[in-house]
């Protein structure tokens, strides 16, 4: 019964949220601001993980294509697959609902506890419109070039394990990058890139924006919102896995 | 003007408000009081649109505020200024900006003319000093103060403010206080004020709500609430031996006599 409740407010804070933008220039100001926080602020993050993920990639693949009849080049194809299909966007999703979900919910949990939202209520100012839409249009804008900046990095760090690890060379693997690439699997990784954004921004967002009570709630608010943002992804990783393969 | 009919506020079982009706006058500081959880501040809450009423209306200037649609309420919203007991200042933004914003949002004014109007209202809140600090950075009092700069810096035709004494020394209340009937007064806006502080009800209680457990208990001003024979609200405003003198020691200074059975030889001593 709590969780239809919970559900439908979720649906109606998304439906609220679609009003006409009290002055636009302060929106998009809001917006390039949250495209900052969400975008820039990951970068760092986003990079170390990509990087490390197609270097471990390369070496478990390796460690497991013993066989001398297998090409060497397949590791590159098997790393290309796997950083494009799941790592780069599921897994760096699942990252980014850590590190952007719980400054999400915090943040609009922080402007609930101190009434900052209820002054700009008062003011006249949709807060759904305006504190929440543009974090959405945000993540769903920066997060997807965030996993293609993932995507080839793990890829990039695929191969310079494989060159550093003498397990094959930067021509074998680029040989392999190219070798039956289905455009296909570029288009799948986007689309989970966009489902995943969506839950990243929207579900920590409903969490923080309906925050009742002082710090303690905030935190467990972020937590929660980190909880089920990240089970959600999983969910819909499966999903998309079972409609779009 | 606002007019309050009727109003009833509940959650769950639990009845907040209960058939409250009264008039906030222009002009002048409407001033709510009552005991923690006497339904204060559901009731500025109701007012402001915050929370919907279950039955009765809020009639701003003789619109029906909580019948409107989200339009009509926007337009009055736009209206009304409030002061926060927290002062509700956006963390991330400056003083400046923090009092910039409303303008930013609602009007089409350049730059410069929105600096001009910032610097003027900070001036009035005698602020201009700290307009380059972050809410964290300046102390409750100029937090208050800056609430207000920024309450009031679309001219509001209506300002509330939700105690706006709470967490201040007594001298930084009086200026807070000054300010608010100082401005009331100036732009003859109608202010409410929700507040437990006895200095405020004596010093600009032009009108005094009393809310006892949901529901309006007595009203007056503040030279009637000396005389009132209410015993709740005697009880409630002047709770300590210091506050009952004083009020005693006004009476006999007002009349010449003090009308209860307390010793006036001691009092006087």
């Amino acid at each position: 019964m709590k969780f239809i409740q919970e559900f439908g407010r979720y649906i109606l804070m998304l439906r609220d949220m679609f009003s006409k933008p009290e002055n636009r220039k302060v929106y998009w100001k809001e917006f390039m601001h949250q495209c900052n926080d969400i975008g820039i602020g990951s970068l760092g993050i986003v990079v170390i993980i990509s990087v490390f993920m197609g270097a471990v990639s390369t070496l478990q693949t390796a460690y497991q294509l013993v066989s001398p009849l297998i090409p060497k080049s397949s590791i590159a194809q098997i790393v290309r697959d796997t950083v494009l299909l799941e790592f780069a966007p599921t897994l760096v999703c699942i990252v980014l609902a850590g590190v952007v979900g719980s400054k999400i919910a915090s943040e609009l949990g922080n402007m609930r506890v101190s009434e900052q939202i209820d002054a700009l209520e008062i003011m006249g100012i949709n807060t759904k419109t305006y504190l929440v839409l543009p974090k959405i249009v945000a993540a769903l804008v920066v997060i997807p070039m965030l996993v293609v900046i993932s995507a080839g990095l793990g890829i990039w760090g695929g191969r310079l394990a494989g060159q550093a690890a003498n397990i094959l060379s930067t021509t074998d693997f680029d040989k392999g990058l190219l070798n039956s690439f289905l455009p296909y699997n570029v288009f799948f990784a986007m689309v989970k890139a966009y489902v995943f954004s969506f839950i990243i921004s929207s579900v920590p967002a409903f969490y923080g924006y309906y925050v009742q009570g002082g710090a303690l709630e905030i935190g467990r608010a972020s937590t929660k919102s980190v909880v089920v943002s990240c089970v959600l992804i999983l969910f819909a990783d499966y999903v998309l896995a079972a409609i779009l393969l | 003007m606002i007019e309050v009919q009727h109003i009833k506020k509940g959650f769950g079982d639990k009845i907040v408000i209960n058939d409250v009706s009264a008039v906030m006058e222009d002009g002048k500081c409407n001033l709510i009081i009552g005991s923690s959880g006497s339904g204060k501040t559901v009731f500025m809450k109701c007012l402001v649109g915050l929370f919907r009423p279950d039955s009765g209306s809020i009639l701003y200037d003789g619109e029906d505020f909580t019948n409107m649609d989200a339009a009509g309420k926007k337009e009055i919203r736009k209206k009304i200024g409030m002061l926060f007991q927290g002062s509700a200042l956006f963390d991330s933004l400056t003083v400046e900006k923090n009092i910039q914003f409303p303008l930013d949002m609602f009007t089409n004014w350049t730059l410069a003319e929105k600096r001009k109007r910032v610097d003027e209202v900070l001036d009035r809140v005698e602020l201009r000093d700290a307009n380059k600090k972050f809410p964290a950075e300046i102390s409750g009092g100029m937090k208050k103060r800056v609430g207000i700069a920024r309450a009031i810096v679309l001219n509001p035709k209506y300002l509330f403010c939700d105690e706006p004494n709470s967490g201040l020394d007594p001298q930084t209340s009086l200026v807070i206080d000054k300010l608010i009937k100082e401005l009331t007064q100036e732009f003859n806006i109608t202010t409410v004020i929700n507040t437990h502080d006895m200095n405020s009800v004596m010093e600009i209680g032009d009108k005094i709500i009393y809310m006892y457990k949901g529901e309006k208990e007595w009203e007056g001003n503040n030279k009637e609430i000396i005389f009132s024979k209410n015993q709740r609200l005697n009880e409630f405003i002047f709770a300590s031996d210091f506050l009952r003198d004083a009020k005693d020691m006004r009476m006999l200074e007002q009349t010449g006599k003090i009308d209860n059975d307390r010793n006036m030889e001691d009092l006087v001593r």
